[in-house]
């Protein structure tokens, strides 16, 4: 079975038809349960975002900042394996039609295999994988196999790279190009930095993928901001922090959504 | 007039030009720190052709560190070895009172070159993070030390010299809060702090060009045992022993001796309390290949690839990765790796100390350990040299708890809380 790389791309395609940039979730899997993991993604879908990133959670997340350590500890201590994070895109793209990526470091993939990884996330409904500590150079294996499974490669930019730099990452990649709006851990943020918009006019000067934008977007209109400059909006931290400052489970979900909503309308210039 | 100290590897024994020994190695890292990685290699490419920068670090491993440091035989200590004659490599004796100073002084001559003016850095026993500060402190460079919650407090009197030395430290809280967590945080420092800031590594592990960067500034050790074996016992030894953790004092006794093929190049492990118990830092014997910290190296890992906390006595040697070249040395046979227990290193610490007036930091006690056990292998005939790679002081509160050696249990009470204090982060 193949994977869903041509729904990505005409999810994204479709949200700049309508003159928008696409809001995309991230949630890691396994938190703070895998079947309540599950329920928070597909109620950010439902609440209104176009893609979701599902998070593979590790020991040593070394680019994340607490906010999603705090919740990777917790779904690490609850015993979530890799099975249930691609139990998590299948129930996902499965209750939603949408486009359903999982984000990981590269250890994981490293050891379960790349061969069966892939077919694995294919047979699930994925749509890709975003892998921030795989630079271009080390990606060639991975991308032989994704590409074989219909599954997309996102390589991450950063304001620190070069312009020939940025031709080799988005020559490699597929899907849309995560670039990261600053130096800097995940985690939520007063204001958008203003070396994204930099950034993203430079990577559009090398590619025709569409480019989203992520670090540090909490609020509608910080989305609204983003929103009027790149072809899509990650958000994280500002979801996994109501989840884990709301009081209960079903609280957590309802933020969630709610939050998504939020995000959805400042994408839309209507928040 | 060429360099005597800094000594960086020979043609034809260098990483290939991606970081790669063997399969080991490479360059794992985020985006947002290939420029800086890419900096560093270049400005240690210039710096290594530059005989400028050879004199003056020649200069300061002279001048300030105390080099050549002393070859010792220890014949008391030898008797326990099966008779076979050990020599000592005496890095305890370097200003700082570690082998960490070699690489500390490479790197913070080199940030001057790059124009930053801020270095950041992890450690495990405190023994790098009070040579970067030392480093720092001399350079004027602005310094945070980053060190497991775990770790400042059984290593207090580090904290408390890194910070009369002007640094900031940092407790750790996260994961094991130990070395490993320690070097997390300070990526992440790093990743946001870049333009102004270097990584100050303090190991043979991290993304290229650290690993080859890092052994470069460390093979003096090497080089010198091995011209002072010649001069003092008149032929090559059968081994090279060393501790290893990340690997960088392993490295550097064991490089100048890679092609003697006579000489083994044995690296003691941490054993924790037996691999079998599952609590051990054994990562070359237990692990399997993986990646951690920006390269590709033996890890002890799940079959999820997620990380395994590790155990040691030893704050210094208490991590769950290991440098790309060992794993390399081990994979070819040149490298021997054993493992050695807390037990059996806190033995050695005793022995040396009672038989020779020396004592051995907990992690070079490791390596002792290991020469008592190959000295037996090798009977009378044997020569071995150790790298003693620390000095104990900052052990003794571990050692006087685990030996006994307070007077009453309120003064060991009252000890207890004199350390916790240093937990917090003074800033």
């Amino acid at each position: 079975m193949s994977g869903n790389v041509r729904l990505l791309d005409d999810t994204l395609a479709a949200a700049k038809a309508e003159g928008r940039a696409a809001l995309i979730a991230y949630l890691p899997a396994g938190f703070p349960t895998v079947d309540g993991g599950i329920e928070a993604v597909k109620a950010a879908l439902d609440g209104g975002a176009d893609i979701v990133e599902v998070g593979l959670p590790h020991s040593d997340p070394v680019l994340d900042g607490p906010v999603i350590q705090t919740a990777d500890d917790i779904a690490l201590r609850g015993g979530v394996k890799i099975a249930d994070v691609l139990r998590t895109v299948r129930e996902a793209h499965a209750a939603t039609g949408k486009p359903v990526l999982v984000m990981t470091y590269w250890n994981p993939i490293d050891r379960y295999g790349v061969e069966r990884f892939t077919a694995e996330l294919a047979e699930a409904g994925g749509a890709g994988c975003i892998l921030p500590d795989l630079p271009v150079q080390e990606s060639a294996l991975w991308r032989e196999h994704a590409e074989k499974h219909g599954l997309a490669t996102v390589f991450v930019v950063a304001p620190s790279s070069k312009d020939g730099r940025l031709a080799e990452i988005t020559a490699a990649g597929s899907g849309f190009v995560y670039a990261a709006s600053l130096m800097g851990v995940t985690g939520t943020r007063e204001t958008v930095s203003s070396q994204a918009e930099d950034l993203v006019r430079r990577t559009r000067a090398t590619t025709d993928l569409p480019v989203c934008v992520g670090l540090g977007v909490s609020n509608p209109r910080q989305a609204a901001e983003v929103a009027a400059f790149a072809d899509g909006v990650i958000v994280g931290s500002a979801f996994v922090k109501r989840m884990l400052d709301a009081p209960d489970h079903a609280a957590a979900v309802e933020g969630v959504r709610a939050l998504a909503g939020e995000l959805a309308k400042g994408v839309r210039g209507t928040a | 007039m060429p360099s005597q100290f800094f000594l960086p590897d020979p043609e034809g024994q260098v990483p290939s030009p991606e970081g790669y020994f063997g399969a080991y190695g490479g360059k794992f890292i985020p985006e947002a720190l290939v420029a800086a990685v890419d900096e560093v290699a270049v400005e240690y490419d210039k710096a290594k052709s530059d005989p400028e920068f050879a004199r003056e670090l020649d200069d300061l491993l002279v001048h300030y560190t105390g080099r050549p440091s002393a070859l010792t035989e220890v014949p008391r200590f030898a008797a326990h070895a099966g008779g076979a004659r050990v020599f000592l490599k005496r890095e305890d004796l370097n200003h700082t009172g570690s082998h960490k100073i070699n690489n500390v002084l490479g790197q913070a001559l080199l940030t001057r070159r790059m124009g930053k003016t801020r270095v950041i850095a992890e450690t495990g026993a405190g023994q790098h993070g009070v040579a970067t500060a030392t480093a720092c402190a001399l350079f004027g460079l602005d310094c945070t030390i980053y060190m497991g919650e775990v770790d400042t407090r059984r290593q207090a009197l580090n904290v408390a010299r890194m910070r009369m030395l002007g640094a900031e430290v940092v407790a750790v809280k996260s994961g094991s809060r130990t070395l490993k967590d320690a070097i997390n945080e300070a990526f992440r420092d790093w990743v946001a702090n870049v333009d102004h800031t270097h990584y100050l590594f303090g190991t043979v592990a991290g993304p290229h060009p650290f690993p080859a960067m890092v052994r470069d500034f460390h093979r003096v050790i090497g080089v010198e045992a091995r011209r002072q074996v010649l001069e003092q016992a008149g032929r090559l030894p059968d081994a090279a022993i060393a501790c290893v953790g990340g690997g960088s004092n392993a490295i550097g006794l064991f490089h100048a001796f890679i092609p003697d093929a006579s000489v083994r190049l044995i690296g003691c492990e941490p054993a924790g309390h037996g691999i079998e118990t599952g609590e051990h830092a054994a990562t070359l014997s237990a692990g399997e290949p993986g990646i951690l910290h920006g390269s590709r190296s033996y890890v002890l890992q799940d079959d999820e690839g997620q990380i395994t906390e590790p155990y040691s006595i030893s704050a210094g040697l208490d991590y769950p990765g290991i440098g790309p070249e060992h794993s390399y040395l081990k994979d070819s046979g040149r490298g021997e790796y054993r493992a050695v227990t807390d037990a059996a290193a806190m033995e050695a610490l005793r022995l040396l100390s009672r038989t020779e007036g020396i004592i051995p930091a907990i992690e070079s006690a490791h390596a002792l350990a290991g020469a008592l056990e190959v000295g037996r292998e090798l009977g009378e005939d044997g020569l071995i040299v150790v790298n003693l790679s620390g000095r104990g002081d900052k052990d003794m509160d571990t050692a006087a708890r685990y030996f006994g050696l307070y007077d009453t249990d309120a003064e060991v009470a009252e000890n207890a809380s004199g350390s916790a204090e240093i937990e917090g982060d003074a800033k």
